[in-house]
């Protein structure tokens, strides 16, 4: 991702008086491709769903999959190349927060919708009342 | 260095290390700011729960499709991109040590904020205008804290900002306050990563609906 020779030992805490900074502690950044790459992908992904909603080539369906999609690879983007995450940073320890957060985010989304659904479902007005017991 | 020797003598002796090492100062303030991202990852998840299930409950009020005004949305995530990419530059002119560079990047990205923040304030007060307050339906009680809450982020992200700026400018680029900058480009990354869900989600699933 990085060909900054700043970049290429940052992650190793061990590695004190690395480079020309003269401090113990590394500052991730990333050179001027990764910023210049991450933002021309950012506009097209931005740009396309914005394009498909309000020109609307797409079925209902369709386009909510691709806005979806492109959302999705969006924030990979931004997170490797904004973010600069990789799986050596922090020595792994930034991609199993990460992971774990995803993990539970998922969980608690899914349980939401699940259960509110079958809430709303089963909270339908009846149409024949003499059904109640 | 304390060691332990464990009995039986028969077996090989293992050396346990019982003492802290020494860590460089702020050895581990990106990793713990990286682990109450996450933390607000999940304020942002409930919130976005919430306008999952409440969305579509307008309260014979009206939708998104009579409320949002998408050009509008694409002109703020414009801002609010154009700002991560000049924080990107101020975070170069860090690497380099060039202060005054690190100074006009923050100002330009200070400037993209207030309008993310200026358009949003526009579109809430349009809302409010129009009778479609957070009070009309629990699709826009769910709506405005969604997009309020992100609206605060970005209030506060600039506020560091501005602090970052004037410590910047007094004390120059010393060791705490890269690791400062570099916090502060994590909070300002990661809040273009939350709004990619709002527009996504909110604005444009929303002209789905």
């Amino acid at each position: 991702m990085s060909h900054d020779p700043h970049t290429q030992g940052a992650h190793a805490h061990g590695d004190h008086g690395h480079g020309d900074h003269g401090h113990g502690v590394e500052i991730p950044h990333g050179s001027m491709r990764d910023y210049v790459i991450g933002f021309v992908l950012s506009v097209i992904l931005t740009a396309i769903p914005f394009w498909l909603v309000m020109a609307r080539p797409l079925s209902d369906g369709a386009t909510a999959a691709a806005i979806m999609v492109l959302a999705m690879v969006q924030i990979v983007v931004h997170m490797v190349y904004f973010l600069h995450l990789s799986p050596k940073a922090e020595g792994g320890w930034s991609v199993t927060a990460l992971l774990f957060t995803i993990i539970v985010v998922a969980i608690m989304l899914s349980g939401s919708l699940w259960v509110m659904y079958h809430l709303n479902a089963n909270m339908m007005p009846l149409h024949d009342p003499s059904q109640l017991p | 260095m304390s060691t332990t020797t464990l009995s039986p003598a028969d077996e090989p002796v293992r050396f346990y290390d019982f003492d802290e090492h020494p860590h460089p100062e702020g050895y581990s303030t990106m990793l713990g700011f990286w682990i109450y991202l996450m933390s607000d990852c999940l304020i942002f998840a409930i919130l976005f729960a919430c306008y999952a299930v409440l969305g579509g409950n307008f309260a014979a009020g009206p939708g998104p499709k009579e409320l949002f005004d998408l050009p509008l949305v694409a002109l703020n995530t414009a801002m609010l991109l154009f700002s991560s990419i000049t924080y990107g530059f101020a975070m170069l002119g860090m690497a380099r040590g060039n202060k005054n560079q690190v100074l006009i990047w923050l100002a330009v990205t200070l400037v993209f904020g207030a309008c993310f923040l200026g358009i949003e304030l526009y579109e809430f007060s349009e809302l409010i205008h129009e009778g479609a307050g957070p009070w009309r339906s629990a699709f826009l009680s769910s709506f405005f804290t969604l997009v309020g809450t992100h609206g605060l982020h970005v209030t506060f992200g600039s506020i560091w900002l501005v602090t970052l700026m004037v410590q910047v400018s007094r004390f120059g680029l010393t060791a705490a306050n890269q690791r400062r900058l570099a916090c502060l480009s994590l909070f300002w990354h990661f809040l273009d990563v939350i709004w990619i869900g709002v527009f996504t989600f909110v604005y444009l699933m929303g002209m789905l609906r």
